[in-house]
């Protein structure tokens, strides 16, 4: 159990009479990336409330490290990070002041290199309300951070990030994670799932619908790998030749696409059927069926298939 | 200790850096100050006898009541204190200091009126200094807890503007400031005594500048402090995080207990 950095049982919250989580269980092991995907209301941010200590179960047990959020509030603050989606600042408090405020009760030294890192040090004199959403969100990111906590809870992490800062935040995910930090990341971006977290979990109107590695959900849906081709003197637009484990053949432009079960034997009878046919290869592309497509397929069937 | 150091020291470049709170802590103050200074005084030459504790309060009631509530409603409303509570910072501190730091804040306005009206316009000056300042600060604390009080308990800015100047308005017109209480008609002296204000300015008036006085002034300044310590404590046992937590302690509605001083003393000591 000493690689478990939290876990929860049978997590259940309603609101009135809306049902937010519904009888929700998974664990997160330390030095593990877990992703927590679903559509708007499927209770991502609920769960994270409760594991923050900021809302109170109905019912459950929630465990992180050891300590149960609701009863011990104060044993908790050491050992979570929290980047909230709305980073909640005063206004008028600079990147430099909230550093300072937050190890102050931490009892930690500020942490001012973090803002360099993350690339608020310029604006580390500015009030919270003059910084852009890129860098209020890096900020929050560097405080969360600050108190060197072993989990860390992300929500929405690179909302409104650009390119370079995205890359930089990622780098610091991997470097928080190969330290040994859990990181638990609420996010609607399946492309920053699919390469940042470990594994994932899918809400879907309070229950988990699946639980795996990117890889392991994307094998276990419906999806099709597509081989899209292109050749010197687009013999296989002309053709129409049929290979192994192809479920579906379209041209678009210069290419020929193909969705194929298998795509093992698919490329290698391309391969050689134009090699029998004299014609030259230009490009092929295997793509395989992203997290997003199976995010997809499961929100659309509603979580049965 | 850091953590409280570093807050009050935040909450107090606050209170110079927000222009609304820079506004309602020295310019509303100050400027009524001096408007008063040169128009009253000139209409009502009576009025530089009572003018620098009627000015005080003002400046007191100006900054905890009208004007910390909206910040601290504004702030809960942002989700401030959500971050406040996973960072660790006690409920506590996130009411008491920006009470602590809008108390100073208008104790060195009122420290300014004090000062300089005897100079500028000729206003008395405190005969007994200790009880001034004791007075001062007796007041500066109750307006403060009544301010945290209203910012626990409001929903929202708009019903914020609408408690405080609930306290404000009244104040203004019954509280002994601009028109003594000694020259209200009896039948409105009961309500004079809801105020604290009113009991302020009796206890300033006796205790400061050995007048005389129409209130009891120990019953006065024990309902200022009893009121004061109440809407403290009830400030703190109503506080919530944020207004979609359910699961909040005690209803609203429970403030109002902080005025049960104020009834008692307009029915006893009046």
């Amino acid at each position: 159990m000493d690689h478990i950095a939290l876990a929860v049982k049978d997590l259940r919250k309603t609101y009135g009479d809306v049902i937010a989580v519904d009888g929700v269980d998974f664990a997160v092991n330390r030095g593990e990336i877990f992703g927590l995907l679903g559509p708007n209301g499927a209770g991502k941010t609920t769960i994270l409330e409760c594991l923050e200590g900021i809302r109170q179960p109905d019912d459950g047990t929630l465990d992180v490290l050891g300590v149960d959020p609701a009863r011990e509030p104060r044993k908790l603050r050491s050992l979570i990070g929290v980047q909230l989606q709305s980073s909640g600042l005063p206004a008028t408090m600079t990147a430099r002041e909230a550093m300072r405020f937050f190890c102050a009760y931490h009892g930690v030294r500020p942490r001012y290199d973090l803002l360099e890192r993350l690339g608020v040090a310029e604006k580390q004199h500015a009030q919270y309300e003059k910084l852009s959403t890129g860098q209020q969100r890096r900020l929050a990111l560097a405080l969360a951070v600050a108190h060197e906590p072993p989990i860390v809870f992300l929500d929405e992490p690179t909302a409104g990030l650009d390119v370079a800062s995205r890359a930089e935040l990622h780098e610091l995910m991997q470097e928080l994670r190969e330290a040994g930090t859990a990181l638990i990341m609420a996010t609607h971006d399946m492309a920053e799932a699919e390469k940042m977290t470990d594994r994932v979990a899918i809400l879907l109107r309070g229950r988990i619908v699946t639980t795996g590695s990117p890889t392991e959900l994307t094998a276990a849906g419906e999806g099709y790998t597509k081989v899209s081709v292109r050749t010197e003197r687009f013999l296989l637009s002309r053709n129409g030749t049929r290979f192994p484990a192809v479920t579906q053949r379209l041209v678009d432009d210069d290419y020929v696409i193909y969705y194929t079960t298998d795509p093992g034997p698919t490329v290698s009878a391309i391969l050689s059927a134009l090699d029998t046919e004299g014609d030259r290869l230009i490009d092929l592309r295997v793509e395989r069926p992203s997290l997003e497509e199976r995010f997809l397929e499961l929100t659309n069937h509603g979580g049965t298939s | 200790m850091n953590g409280f150091v570093q807050h009050f020291s935040y909450e107090f470049k606050t209170g110079l850096r927000n222009p609304s709170l820079l506004l309602i802590n020295y310019l509303f103050p100050l400027g009524f100050y001096a408007m008063m200074g040169l128009i009253m005084t000139a209409i009502n030459p009576l009025f530089t006898a009572s003018m620098v504790p009627a000015l005080v309060i003002f400046a007191i009631v100006a900054s905890t009541v009208l004007g910390m509530p909206s910040p601290l409603v504004d702030a809960r409303e942002a989700g401030v204190f959500r971050s406040y509570k996973i960072n660790g910072v006690p409920a506590i501190s996130i009411l008491a200091i920006p009470g602590l730091t809008t108390g100073f804040h208008a104790l060195i306005s009122a420290g300014i009126i004090a000062l300089t009206a005897p100079i500028f316009f000729d206003g008395d000056a405190p005969v007994h200094l200790g009880p001034f300042v004791g007075i001062t600060v007796l007041t500066a604390f109750t307006c403060a807890s009544l301010g945290m009080l209203i910012s626990v308990v409001s929903d929202n800015s708009r019903a914020t503007i609408l408690w405080s100047q609930l306290i404000f308005l009244p104040s203004m017109l019954l509280g002994g400031m601009m028109v003594p209480l000694d020259t209200l008609p009896e039948s409105v002296r009961p309500f004079s005594a809801l105020l604290p204000a009113s009991h302020a300015m009796e206890l300033f008036t006796g205790w400061a500048y050995g007048r005389e006085t129409i209130f009891n002034l120990p019953a006065s300044a024990l309902v200022l402090a009893s009121s004061g310590v109440l809407a403290f404590l009830l400030a703190i046992y109503l506080f919530n995080w944020d207004t979609r937590n359910q699961a909040r302690r005690g209803h609203p509605i429970m403030a109002v207990m902080a005025l049960l001083p104020y009834a008692i003393g307009a029915l006893l000591i009046v």
